[in-house]
C-alpha cells in the first residue's frame, strides 16, 4: 500500500486523527504525511471531513428519507444535468446514479415528515424529467459510512489475559 | 481424607496473570492494554461455516487428530507460507489450542525428573505445564540487548545443554521479538549438537511485520527434531474456539496423539469447521488485521520513544515490551491501574528476563491506545 493510500485509509477510519498520529501509524515524517494531505486535497480526492453522527443519540432528531428517483432524458436533459440541478437543493445529503430499478438514489434529510414530504412534492416531483418518486424514511439507522452503532461496549474480553 | 493436590501441582504458584486479572476486575473503567488476544471477531466466513456445522447437527466426535479435510488444509497452507512440508494424515495432530499440543508435547516426550530449557520471558503456561509434566524447567533467560532473540550465547550460558529439549517461541508473547532464518541457524546448530528437541510455538506466525515469518523446523536436521505449534487463535481472531495443531514426524504426532485421544478424544467440531474455511477463504481478513496491528505498534512504538522511554523495536504478536520506569515492574503496573485506570501486565509474570519491563497489548483500538498511551505519560511525570 502506498503512503497515500495508507493514509487515505486512516482518514476514512477516522478524519480526526492529527498529523502526528498519522505519521505514528505510518513511520512518515509529520511533513511527509502534510504534504500527502495537501495533494489528497488539492487534487479533490478528499473533499471534506464531516463527522459520522448517530442520530438516534441527539435531540431534536432530524427526518431523514430514501428516495428513488425515476427519470427520463432527452437530448438536451443528461442525468448530470438533473443531478446538479437536484445537488443544489440543501436538503438532499447525498445523490446517486444507481443501476436497477430506479436511476437516482437520493437521500434527503429535514426537520419533520411534513417537511421531507413537501419538499419531495413542491421541489422535486416537479421536475419535468422525474417520472416517479418513491420515499423510505428511515426508522433507525445500524451502520454509517462504515461505522456500526452500538452501545460502544462490545468488548467482552477479559481485561488481563495470557 | 481431604484433597491434597499432588506436588507437582502443589509446586506450580498460581498464575501472577491471574492475581493481574482479579485486581483488574475492581475497576470498570479501566483501557485494558493487558489482553493477550486479538480486539477483532473472527472473519464472518469462518463464523457462518460453524454456524451452519450447528444447524446441520455437525457436532459428532471427529477422528482423534482432527477432520482429514482440515488436516489436509493445514498440510497445505503449512507449506505455502511457512515452507513446512508435513503428511497431513501422519504429522498433523488438531488440538484444543496450540496449548494443549504444547501440554501433550511435555507429557510424550518429558519423562518425571527430565529438564526442559525454556526460553523466557514467554507464554505463561510453558513453565506451569513442564512442572505438570514432572520435568525440571531450565530458564534461558533472553535479553533486552539482544532484542530478546534467543542466542548460542543464552542457550550456553543457561545451561540448556543438558536438558532434554527446548521450548522456545518467535514471534514472541510478551517481548513481540521475532527471529530471522540466520538468527535461528545457531539456535538449529546448538539444538543438533546437544541432541535437543525443539517445541517451537509458532502461534503468531501470520504477525510477523518486518520479515516473513521463519520456522527452525525448515533449518537443516532440525524437521526431525522438532515439534511446531499454531493454532487459529491469534490470526483469526478464534481464541475462544480453542483450536490448533502441531506439526512434527510421525512419531512425535503418534505419541502426542495416545494422550490426547484419552483426554480431549477429538478438538471441538465446530471450531474445525470453521478452521476449514478459515483457511480456504479468509486470508484478506487476516492482511488486514495484520495491517490493523502494524500502524498500531508503529504508534505505540513511536510514543515510548517520545516519553524517552526504552522499548525495543518489537517486530511480531500484537506487544510491545517496554522497559518499566520503577524498579518494580509489579509495582508500577498497580499503581498505574489505580490511580490512571489503565491496564498493563508486569514483565516478570512471563518468567525469566521480564522484569523491569511492562507488557502492552495494542490488541485494542488506536482510540483507547492513544487514550491510554496520554495516561501513562501523564503518570511518569507525575511520579
Amino acid at each position: 500500500m502506498s503512503d497515500r493510500e495508507e493514509i487515505l485509509a486512516l482518514l476514512r477510519e477516522n478524519a480526526r486523527y492529527s498529523t502526528e498520529d498519522l505519521a505514528r501509524q505510518t513511520g512518515l515524517d509529520a511533513e511527509a504525511v502534510e504534504s500527502v494531505l495537501a495533494d489528497l486535497e488539492s487534487e479533490g480526492v478528499v473533499k471534506g471531513y464531516q463527522a459520522v453522527v448517530d442520530w438516534g443519540e441527539v435531540e431534536p432528531q432530524p427526518v431523514r428519507a430514501a428516495v428513488e428517483l425515476n427519470v427520463t432524458l432527452d437530448r438536451e436533459t443528461g442525468y448530470a444535468d438533473i443531478a446538479e440541478r437536484l445537488a443544489k437543493f440543501p436538503e438532499v445529503q447525498g445523490l446517486r446514479l444507481v443501476s436497477g430499478d430506479y436511476d437516482f438514489a437520493m437521500e434527503v434529510e429535514g426537520d419533520s415528515m411534513s417537511e421531507v414530504s413537501r419538499f419531495i412534492s413542491e421541489k422535486v416531483a416537479p421536475v419535468p424529467e422525474i417520472t416517479q418518486t418513491v420515499t423510505h424514511y428511515i426508522m433507525e439507522s445500524y451502520k454509517e459510512r462504515g461505522v456500526e452503532f452500538g452501545d460502544g461496549h462490545d468488548d467482552d474480553r477479559l481485561s488481563v489475559s495470557p | 481424607m481431604t484433597f491434597e493436590p499432588t506436588d507437582r501441582v502443589a509446586s506450580v504458584p498460581p498464575s501472577g496473570i491471574r492475581k493481574f486479572f482479579e485486581l483488574a476486575e475492581e475497576y470498570d473503567d479501566i483501557i485494558s492494554l493487558g489482553v493477550g488476544e486479538p480486539d477483532f471477531a473472527p472473519p464472518w466466513a469462518a463464523r457462518d461455516a460453524a454456524i451452519a456445522s450447528l444447524e446441520r447437527g455437525q457436532t459428532s466426535y471427529t477422528a482423534n487428530r482432527g477432520m482429514a479435510e482440515l488436516r489436509d488444509r493445514i498440510a497445505v497452507d503449512a507449506r505455502e507460507r511457512y515452507g513446512l512440508n508435513y503428511d497431513p494424515d501422519e504429522e498433523v495432530l488438531v488440538t484444543s489450542g496450540a496449548s494443549e499440543a504444547v501440554d501433550l508435547a511435555f507429557r510424550a516426550f518429558l519423562d518425571e525428573g527430565d529438564s526442559v530449557a525454556i526460553a523466557q520471558p514467554c507464554y505463561v503456561s510453558y513453565v506451569p505445564s513442564a512442572r505438570f509434566a514432572g520435568a525440571d524447567v531450565v530458564d534461558v533467560p533472553t535479553r533486552a540487548e539482544d532484542e530478546f532473540k534467543l542466542t548460542r550465547e543464552v542457550l550456553e550460558a543457561s545451561g540448556a545443554a543438558d536438558a532434554e529439549a527446548l521450548v522456545m517461541c518467535y514471534p514472541n508473547n510478551p517481548t513481540g521479538a521475532t527471529m530471522t532464518r540466520e538468527e535461528l541457524r545457531p539456535v538449529a546448530e546448538f539444538a543438533r549438537e546437544h541432541d535437543l528437541l525443539v517445541f517451537s510455538d509458532e502461534i503468531y506466525a501470520e504477525l510477523s511485520y518486518e520479515h516473513d515469518h521463519a520456522s527452525i523446523a525448515t533449518l537443516p536436521g532440525m524437521r526431525e527434531r522438532t515439534i511446531v505449534f499454531n493454532g487459529f487463535s491469534k490470526a483469526y481472531a478464534m481464541t475462544g474456539l480453542r483450536l490448533g495443531y502441531a506439526l512434527a514426524p510421525p512419531e512425535a504426532t503418534a505419541a502426542m496423539n495416545r494422550i490426547h485421544q484419552y483426554t480431549m478424544l477429538s478438538a471441538p467440531t465446530t471450531a474445525q469447521y470453521a478452521a476449514v474455511e478459515a483457511l480456504n477463504s479468509c486470508d484478506d481478513e487476516v492482511q488486514e488485521m495484520r495491517a490493523q496491528y502494524d500502524r498500531r505498534r508503529n504508534f505505540v512504538l513511536s510514543r515510548f520513544e517520545e516519553m524517552g522511554i526504552d522499548c525495543f523495536p518489537a517486530a511480531g504478536a500484537f506487544y510491545a515490551f517496554p522497559e518499566c520506569p520503577w524498579n518494580d515492574s509489579d509495582e508500577f503496573a498497580e499503581a498505574l491501574l489505580e490511580e490512571q485506570r489503565v491496564a498493563v501486565v508486569p514483565g516478570d509474570v512471563f518468567g525469566a528476563g521480564g522484569e523491569g519491563h511492562l507488557r502492552v497489548s495494542y490488541a485494542t483500538s488506536l482510540g483507547d491506545l492513544k487514550e491510554a498511551l496520554n495516561r501513562i505519560e501523564t503518570f511518569i511525570e507525575q511520579h
